[in-house]
């Protein structure tokens, strides 16, 4: 969250409550929670071993993969949802159905279905993130401005053309809005999916640590997954806002 | 109804209208919108569509421009039937329906892009009609940067540049406000005249229609039919503000307001 660093009253809240944590560690009143100081101190440690190292790259693979499938199959579920009312009535019960299911239930179902490995993450990352997705693109292209559609065609635009030129770039706010709380859940669903299948990555640390009660290891990674999925969001709302500047006469 | 369009001028092709409307009907579900409208608009003419509002003026636009499928009846545009939008008419939008994310050269040229004309030749014409609609230095603006009436400048300057033959205007300067819009209906006369285009123009202004119409098609309320056509007698030579102080500027605008006072309640 320091990564909001250029917002200063949220920047001193979060000195206030990093000062509280130190204070609450150093009093020893519960073996829960360790000094900041200290869980920094094993954090940077951390980061250097192999083994971190290696789980953060399994994790960020999976949160890869399951992320790019979640965008390209949301964007184009979303597409033809807003714009065909057939699909749209087709798929809006599971969609709805989805957006707001305890998804971490369908873990263990998955893990029957793909094994124990890499696959289970994927899909958990996939089925966390993509029906936002969706329902934020079809929100977006119900959105586009009729006579901006209307202008495409009398202008001669092809189908092509009219999707790629008009219809993706005006939902594009919402889309991008999509993409950003689907990075959020993605976050968890990389986390859920390894801690329930609990062998690889970041859920095996996290296991591990918590089992063996090494909270300084354990705040250290729960610190930087937070890092990560924050920096990423914030990357995401800030390109949302130089593109929300270009819509905002619709 | 009357067929006036034998006097228009001697060219070879005059004696044919640039648009013909046939015996077009469009309902909306139970709503009947139009019923059995005949028209012919005269080549190089500007002709304007005035009525009550809701009387389904901007849907036989839509029509012509092949937007929106008649219920039943034909347009014909050069004696060919109308399936569809075409090349050879272009349209300008009442929400100027400019893409926010272009700019006013892009914008402008957007037209020609989507027809596949390489970026410099559609630059260098949409550079031509944005001087032409007097917005020469903002061609890297973006919309959001321009007032309501620049903002349709780009929409008029877009249709142009696409070189159709027929101009439809659907409300162009309905939402612009009072004192551009004066600027911009002289601006209009100027380009009718200089472009030589047929111009098919809509409006709920009785003013700005016998200001910029040589004929004016006043629709009745729904089911909407042709009530009358008149085509004002105002001397176009004259200073702006010598016509809007014409005689028969102003009679005209008395007479069709006479015309449309008993639909207004």
């Amino acid at each position: 969250m320091t990564l909001y660093g250029y917002r200063v009253p949220m920047m001193a809240s979060l000195l206030v409550w990093c000062g509280i944590w130190e204070l609450v560690g150093q009093s020893g009143l519960m073996f829960l929670v360790p000094p900041l100081s200290a869980v920094l101190v094993a954090g940077y440690a951390m980061v250097q071993t192999g083994t971190w190292q290696a789980a953060a790259m399994i994790t960020l693979h999976s949160f890869a993969v399951g992320m790019a499938l979640a965008v390209v199959v949301g964007i184009s579920l979303g597409v033809l949802m807003g714009r065909f009312k057939a699909v749209d009535e087709l798929f809006s019960i599971w969609v709805n159905i989805f957006v707001s299911a305890p998804l971490s239930a369908l873990v263990p179902v998955l893990m029957i279905l793909f094994g124990m490995g890499e696959t289970t993450v994927i899909v958990t990352v996939f089925l966390f993130a993509v029906w936002i997705i969706v329902l934020d693109t079809r929100a977006g292209i119900q959105h586009v401005p009729k006579s901006l559609i209307e202008m495409g065609r009398s202008y001669g635009a092809s189908t092509f053309a009219l999707y790629g030129k008009i219809v993706l770039l005006a939902a594009l706010p919402e889309i991008l809005a999509g993409i950003r709380l689907g990075l959020v859940r993605g976050v968890k669903g990389v986390v859920i999916g390894q801690l329930l299948v609990a062998i690889i990555g970041y859920g095996e640390l996290f296991e591990l640590y918590s089992r063996s009660f090494d909270m300084e290891n354990f705040w250290a990674l729960t610190i930087i997954l937070f890092a990560a999925a924050m920096l990423m969001s914030a990357a995401i709302e800030y390109i949302e806002k130089k593109v929300d500047y270009y819509a905002g006469v619709r | 109804m009357t067929s006036s369009t034998a006097s228009i001028h001697a060219l070879p092709r005059a004696e044919s209208a640039a648009v013909e409307v046939r015996s077009i009907c469009k309902n909306y579900k139970e709503v009947e919108a139009l019923r059995s409208i005949d028209l012919d608009f005269p080549r190089g003419k500007l002709t304007t569509l005035l009525g009550p509002s809701g009387c389904g003026k901007t849907t036989l636009l839509k029509i012509i421009a092949g937007l929106v499928e008649p219920t039943s009846g034909e347009v014909r545009v050069n004696g060919k039937p109308v399936t569809g939008p075409g090349p050879e008419r272009a349209f300008v939008f009442q929400d100027f329906a400019l893409m926010p994310w272009a700019t006013v050269m892009r914008n402008v040229a957007f037209g020609l892009e989507l027809k596949g004309m390489g970026k410099a030749e559609r630059q260098s014409i949409a550079r031509h009609y944005i001087a032409e609609v007097g917005l020469t230095g903002f061609e890297d603006k973006y919309p959001h940067e321009l007032s309501g009436g620049m903002r349709q400048r780009v929409g008029l300057a877009r249709a142009f540049a696409v070189n159709a033959e027929v101009l439809l205007l659907d409300e162009p300067f309905s939402a612009v406000d009072e004192q551009n819009r004066r600027k911009f209906q002289e601006d209009l006369l100027r380009l009718v005249e200089k472009e030589r285009k047929t111009f098919i123009f809509v409006t709920h202004s009785i003013e700005e229609a016998v200001y910029v119409s040589d004929r004016i098609v006043l629709l009745s309320r729904r089911p909407s039919r042709v009530s009358q056509i008149i085509e004002p007698k105002v001397d176009r030579t004259a200073s702006p503000d010598a016509i809007r102080r014409d005689q028969g500027y102003l009679d005209t605008v008395e007479e069709i307001w006479q015309g449309l006072k008993h639909y207004v309640d």
